[in-house]
């Protein structure tokens, strides 16, 4: 038996009240009728209202979702190559560089990331916009997708690929039906990590974009830098709920899936 | 053939994306500021000469980085970047280390829900979640307001603003970090170690320190690593939670470049974080390595 | 009329399906395979045997075509295979894990490789359903890998890699994963199985009563190397080498230095010991030092002197394993070799008549040992 005390207990009331509070304090106060954001005025969903007809805020989400699910895209694909060169194309010239090259981003600040982005776009005399935002968010978020589905590809049953050679496939053939399929699932969260870099990002996108587009984090940096808006409480909180929808639901699933797995060989080991 | 272009893709992408704008920073740190579009000289013709091409090489100095050593501003800020980082990560080192440890005595079927709960904030947006606390810390904050309510203070405390105020947002953003690779840790120990420990003589707390201090050391090195490394850079939170005194080198970085359009100490200001950066993550891959191996 | 025996290697005439001519692979510095020679017939169930880390998965893939030899060549029906891809050669693979496709039903396993050659859908389902009655696997056509036993799963591997009709199936440790009673079954069914489809089988195991089971031939290796091909029985009786005759089965050995006497050698071994006979025709033994072995069941033990017998020796009991059907006594020799003698137990047990610490003689024929040289 485990020993769950008292002090184990406080400790997880106090850290997730800790990463919670500040959350539901924003979350009520979108729903606060004053403009005064520290006041409670009454209920009211003016907030929400004035949000949507606020066009600047429409298009930045707009651009900003555009960016992110071609950012994203682009970065799955290059990741999950780079993930499989990474992993399985052994030694060639240059595999170091290539290595750090994955890895450096992962931990290069950001400011650092954007500067020399922007510096190669101006060298180049690319004109800064959606274009250049995506070209950023997907060189960098590659490089996370390649982290993910690279250590899926390592714990990869490398016999399989064989078997599948065995019976006939082609090196190709063997990726496509076999290995890419049982990967995919790191392939997606791939995906969704980078989606959601691409969507977060703030640094990066203020140094390579240009005045015609702005992305949501963008505005929403230049609005708090003036101080706490409720409209912006509004924003978070639509966001805020997106997100906790779309976690709460993977892990619903991902945890019924283990659960019927579990019982279905469960069920395979009892019959012989 | 297909192997040629699987490597070749990536790595050329990379390239020009990733390495070659990384030289023209520090190109661009070598070279002088100038009242031009870009507001630099001397700027590299690439269809230039090999006479051109020496002129530009010529023209190249250390002078942004000697005024980097001559102004001030840069290396407090420097310094205090590394003094802010350092307190933070130490700050959510202690915060972390009780909730990693609550989450892995916690019973089985909880865990899912706990690791749920730490990841949430992480999918949700960084911005927001520094923003929340904006409001939180105010003069009429919410801080404050319950602070007065209770009567532990009579006045309202100044925090935003102040490093106080980056200290809590560093902790509050990082936190994921800190708890899941020392959960990682304490989760794969064995309970019976601790029993082992206890039935060869040592209190709770001696086998607290001995047994379970030692065995989740990786994981405290690399949620270290993970807080440290992104603090040192940061610039949302100084931004928005530090004030005019609250120096961090991230923030210094961008006003550089785009309050002062000073590109070449920008650049310059980028190489010399850069360096700073290399010894962490050099000691971080080390560490990951050592323990990548010995789980082997 | 009498039935022929299965040996087409000892028939001249006889084509061998599979040889390997002085094999050699090397991983770096490291030689996996030692210049290896051995033909292999149509029908064979050929079973590789030898400890942990001989080069058995090594030979496999060799065969399967994952590792490619440094030097030698490897013919199958005649024809160098070296150059062919796997996924070209006629030799089809069960995995030691099984490498089933977890994503993929056992019909959609089963039918992987006919979809490859691009047979027509009707003749690939009619070939799977042959395979799931073969393997006893129809009511369980539907269920993904991880839904069905231990034993379904090698079945599924089994019918998978039969289906496409291979002149050669490769097994690698096939009943390694099962526990011991299941594989005692699997090992009839797998023999039932090659007789039905009359597919040339070659297994490896490292256990040495499955090879013995089921294999018309078993190779013993060490280290990249073939110590013996043989029948099961030959193998058994006529070791070439202590080596063997110590992998396979329990045996006795006696060390000492040969003399020709009457039918074969005289062999002192020990100090004060009368020499030992065996008749064998082994030559060039003589003047040399030699090695005698006897396999415990042929050492009989008994209170008086035995009349008549080629050699006995006297020694005291000094352990008894009890093993049920049988028992091993452990005799302690005056020189402090232990020789162990078995005996079946046709009586029960408090009828026993040997205790610890009781003299006995141990004794043997002329023939129940095998003379060797090394
Ligand atoms: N790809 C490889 N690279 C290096 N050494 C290998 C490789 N494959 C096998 N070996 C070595 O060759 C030897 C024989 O291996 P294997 O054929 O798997 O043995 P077995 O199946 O008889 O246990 C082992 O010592 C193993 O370490
Ligand atoms: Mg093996």
């Amino acid at each position: 038996m485990r020993r769950f005390s008292w002090f184990n207990a406080t400790s997880l009331t106090l850290g997730f009240a800790f990463l919670y509070v500040p959350m539901i304090i924003l979350i009520i106060y979108s729903f606060n009728a004053s403009k005064l954001v520290t006041v409670w005025a009454g209920f009211s969903t003016k907030w929400y209202g004035e949000l949507m007809q606020n066009e600047a805020f429409l298009d930045a989400a707009w651009v900003t979702i555009k960016v992110a699910v071609i950012s994203s895209s682009i970065a799955t694909v290059l990741g999950t190559m780079a993930a499989i060169v990474l992993v399985r194309a052994g030694r060639f010239h240059g595999r170091t560089l290539f290595s750090g090259m994955i890895y450096a981003p992962l931990v290069m600040p950001e400011v650092i990331t954007g500067l020399s982005l922007l510096l190669l776009f101006i060298g180049i005399g690319m004109d800064r916009g959606i274009v250049t935002i995506t070209l950023a968010h997907a060189t960098f978020s590659m490089c996370y997708v390649s982290v993910v589905v690279s250590s899926r590809l390592i714990s990869f049953d490398r016999s399989l690929e064989e078997a599948a050679l065995d019976l006939g496939c082609s090196q190709f053939e063997a990726f496509r039906l076999v290995t890419l399929p049982i990967i995919a699932p790191a392939v997606i969260s791939g995906w969704l990590l980078a989606f959601t870099l691409s969507l977060d990002d703030l640094v990066i996108a203020s140094f390579t974009s240009g005045p015609s587009a702005t992305t949501l984090p963008i505005k929403i940096y230049s609005a708090v830098r003036l101080g706490v808006s409720p409209e912006i409480n509004a924003l978070s909180t639509i966001m805020i709920a997106i997100v906790t929808f779309g976690v709460i639901t993977a892990s619903l699933v991902s945890k019924r899936n283990a659960v019927n797995r579990q019982r279905e060989e469960q069920a395979a080991a009892r019959m012989t | 053939m297909r192997r040629f272009f699987l490597i070749a893709i990536p790595y050329a992408w990379l390239t020009l994306l990733f390495l070659v704008p990384f030289f023209i920073v520090l190109k661009i740190a070598l070279s002088d500021y100038a009242l031009s579009i870009p507001p630099y000289t001397p700027k590299l013709d690439i269809g230039g000469s090999w006479m051109a091409l020496k002129d530009f090489f010529a023209a190249l100095d250390f002078e942004n980085f000697v005024f980097l050593t001559t102004d001030d501003l840069y290396w407090k800020a420097y310094l205090s970047s590394l003094k802010i980082a350092t307190i933070s990560t130490l700050l959510t080192l202690a915060v972390g280390y009780p909730i990693a440890y609550a989450m892995a005595q916690a019973p089985d079927e909880w865990r899912p829900t706990l690791m749920m709960l730490i990841i949430l904030p992480f999918w949700t947006s960084f911005l927001i979640r520094v923003y929340a606390w904006m409001g939180i810390l105010s003069k009429e904050g919410f801080l404050n307001q319950f602070l007065l309510w209770t009567g532990i203070i009579s006045e309202p405390l100044t925090i935003i603003n102040t490093n106080t105020a980056v200290y809590i947002g560093i902790v509050y953003t990082y936190l994921p970090f800190m708890i899941l690779p020392i959960y990682a840790a304490l989760e794969k120990l064995d309970a019976s170690l601790l029993e082992a420990a206890e039935d060869l003589g040592c209190s709770r707390f001696q086998a607290f320190w001995l047994v379970t201090i030692p065995l989740s050391k990786n994981g405290i090195i690399a949620g270290s690593f993970l807080v440290f490394i992104p603090a040192l850079g940061e610039f949302v939170i100084p931004s928005l939670l530090g004030g005019s005194k609250t120096l961090m080198i991230g923030k210094i970085l961008w006003e550089e470049f785009f309050s002062n359009r000073d590109w070449p100490v920008a650049s310059a200001v980028a190489v010399v974080l850069l360096l700073i950066l290399i010894i962490p993550i050099v000691l971080f891959q080390r560490n990951q390595q050592k323990q990548a191996e010995a789980e082997q | 009329m009498a039935e022929t025996v299965f040996a087409p290697w000892d028939d001249s005439n006889a084509k061998p399906l599979i040889q390997f001519k002085n094999v050699t692979k090397r991983f770096g510095e490291f030689t996996a395979i030692d210049d290896l020679s051995i033909d292999i017939f149509e029908q064979e169930f050929f079973a590789l045997l030898g400890p942990s880390g001989c080069g058995k998965t090594t030979l496999m893939r060799l065969l399967a075509g994952f590792e490619t030899p440094t030097s030698g060549e490897i013919l199958l029906a005649g024809e160098n295979i070296v150059p062919v891809p796997p996924n070209k050669r006629a030799v089809n693979m069960m995995f030691q894990s099984y490498a089933l496709f977890p994503h993929l039903d056992i019909t959609e396993n089963i039918a992987f490789g006919l979809k490859r050659d691009k047979m027509p859908k009707p003749d690939i389902d009619a070939r799977v359903e042959e395979m799931l009655a073969l393997t006893r696997l129809t009511q369980f056509a539907r269920r993904k890998p991880h839904q069905i036993s231990g034993g379904q799963r090698q079945r599924v591997a089994l019918a998978r890699s039969l289906a496409k009709a291979p002149k050669l199936l490769l097994l690698d440790e096939p009943l390694g994963a099962l526990d011991k009673k299941l594989r005692q079954d699997t090992q009839f069914e797998l023999m039932d199985i090659q007789e039905k489809t009359g597919t040339t089988f070659v297994i490896v195991t490292h256990d040495q009563e499955e090879a013995m089971t089921v294999a018309s031939r078993v190779a013993v290796m060490d280290e990249g190397r073939i110590v013996q091909v043989a029948t099961p029985d030959a193998i058994y009786e006529t070791p070439n080498s202590i080596y063997v005759a110590d992998f396979i089965g329990d045996v006795n050995i006696f060390e000492g230095h040969a003399s020709a006497a009457a039918d074969g050698y005289d062999i002192a071994w020990g100090e004060g010991q009368k020499p030992l006979h065996a008749k064998t025709s082994v030559e060039n033994l003589d003047g040399k030092q030699c090695y005698l072995a006897i396999r415990p069941e042929k050492v009989s033990i008994s209170a008086q002197k035995p009349e008549n017998v080629g050699n006995a020796v006297l020694g005291k009991i000094h352990d008894i394993a009890y093993l049920g059907n049988i028992s091993t006594y452990y005799v302690g020799l005056p020189d402090g070799k232990i020789v162990k003698a078995q005996t079946a137990n046709t009586r029960r047990i408090s009828r026993r008549s040997f205790t610890w610490e009781d003299d006995v003689w141990l004794s043997w024929t002329d023939t129940a040992g095998v003379v060797l040289g090394r």
